[in-house]
């Protein structure tokens, strides 16, 4: 998937790339796409709620390498 | 037109602060959720840690999911660098049973929602607080000085103990009705249980019990010894990440080694030390813990922290056991006696 912007939070432990990705998400236009770079398991259920809870859309997750994810989120409101 | 009131919700995702929520949301009040990292939340080190018994399942941020539940938006604010800084080694209104400064900790997080509310623009910060549930901060005298010191006199709810407190300000001005709030107290939960079925909440952790790690008294322990051999001013967040894992040694002022409890915890170890500046130790013919240290290792240091090692292992009452260690690209193996008994606790921190 293509993103207009990446976001690497490898080896950072929860909750902390969700921290990341609310704050880079305020440099980001609406409609841009972000992937983040994650290694921890958990981001594949927080992301999701994360994104319903804020209003962005979450638009789903590869797995490329054994336990790291990159997972895509699309911005749909200002934050 | 009638000004839209907003409030802030104190948000861990538990049934109280959930009820809380549901209570001033169907008043018509724009709710929006925060969330403080410290670094100190059990659950956050048992997803880090991901025993066998956690295995098949992820363990959530219950404030998010607590989040997309409700409907609300929900902020997780990292206060942790501060946090231990400014509220954890001189705390002004003293410690809990352990390294607990609850009220402190409560007058901290509620300083940032007021700056939160501020920023947002909201007028009122609540939280599901319940008056008497736990023993330090949630006595009648200690939630009135909270709301007081954090500056929030006035403007901190709390929806289920509301009718046992003076009336505050959200309740004076009508933007929540106070004949629509609670008067629950003490640790029963039943009160709670029977609202949160009559509010349709089917979701939510149940309570745990000691869900900080600064109320626990073996991690007390080992931060007291941190501060003793490493000194306030010297404390990084890696060390209090550390002290949630493993058996601590202390083996002298500048060296103490971690012992690894479990595969989970050699696992996390062997992760979390492979950037820094640590030696690793581990049996060659038994099974057993991996050891890191932490702090500096002299040559003569090598044979006790095999010992220790092998001291855990399943070679623990063999004559000698061989021990292998390495950092870097330096690595050796020795043949040590394992160290276990009363020789062993005379170093357990």
């Amino acid at each position: 998937m293509r993103a207009d912007a990446t976001l690497d939070t490898l080896g950072l432990l929860c909750p902390i790339p969700i921290i990341k990705t609310a704050k880079k998400f305020k440099s980001m236009q609406v409609g841009q796409i972000l992937e983040v770079l994650s290694d921890d398991e958990g981001i594949k259920v927080d992301m999701p709620n994360w994104c319903k809870s804020t209003g962005h859309e979450f638009l789903g997750i590869e797995e490329e390498v054994e336990g790291e994810y990159k997972v895509y989120v699309r911005k749909l409101v200002e934050s | 037109m009638t000004e839209k009131i907003k409030a802030i919700a104190l948000l861990s995702g538990g049934l109280d602060s959930t009820l809380a929520v549901k209570i001033i949301s169907n008043m018509g009040i724009e709710v929006q959720g925060i969330n403080f990292y410290t670094g100190f939340c059990v659950t956050e080190h048992r997803r880090k840690i991901r025993r066998n018994k956690d295995k098949n399942k992820i363990i959530q941020n219950e404030a998010l999911r607590a989040g997309a539940d409700l409907g609300i938006k929900v902020e997780l604010i990292d206060i942790s660098e501060d946090y231990y800084k400014t509220v954890l080694f001189e705390p002004k209104y003293g410690y809990g049973s352990a390294m607990n400064p609850c009220v402190d900790c409560r007058i901290y997080m509620f300083q940032k929602a007021k700056e939160y509310m501020e920023e947002v623009g909201a007028q009122f910060v609540f939280t599901g607080e319940v008056l008497g549930q736990r023993p330090k901060s949630q006595h009648m005298r200690e939630l009135l000085l909270i709301a007081r010191e954090s500056g929030l006199e006035g403007l901190l709810l709390r929806p289920l103990s509301a009718k046992l407190l003076p009336p505050t300000i959200p309740e004076i001005k009508g933007w929540v009705d106070r004949n629509k709030l609670y008067d629950i107290q003490g640790r029963s939960r039943q009160v709670q249980m029977q609202l949160a079925t009559q509010f349709g909440i089917e979701e939510y952790p149940q309570p745990s019990g000691g869900c900080c790690f600064l109320t626990d008294q073996n991690y007390a322990r080992k931060l007291r010894d941190l501060i003793t051999y490493k000194g306030k001013e010297r404390i990084i967040m890696d060390d209090f990440i550390l002290a949630k894992v493993g058996r601590h040694f202390r083996l002298s002022e500048d060296l103490k080694v971690i012992v690894g409890r479990d595969e989970a915890e050699n696992k996390f170890l062997a992760n979390f030390c492979k950037k820094g500046d640590h030696w690793f130790f581990e049996t060659l013919d038994y099974k057993g813990p991996l050891t890191v240290t932490d702090g500096e290792v002299l040559p003569e240091d090598i044979e006790l922290i095999a010992g220790i090692t092998a001291g855990h292992s399943d070679g623990k009452t063999a004559k000698t056991v061989r021990v292998q260690y390495r950092r870097n690209s330096t690595e050796g193996i020795v043949e040590v006696r394992p160290i276990i008994g009363q020789e062993l606790e005379e170093f357990r921190i």
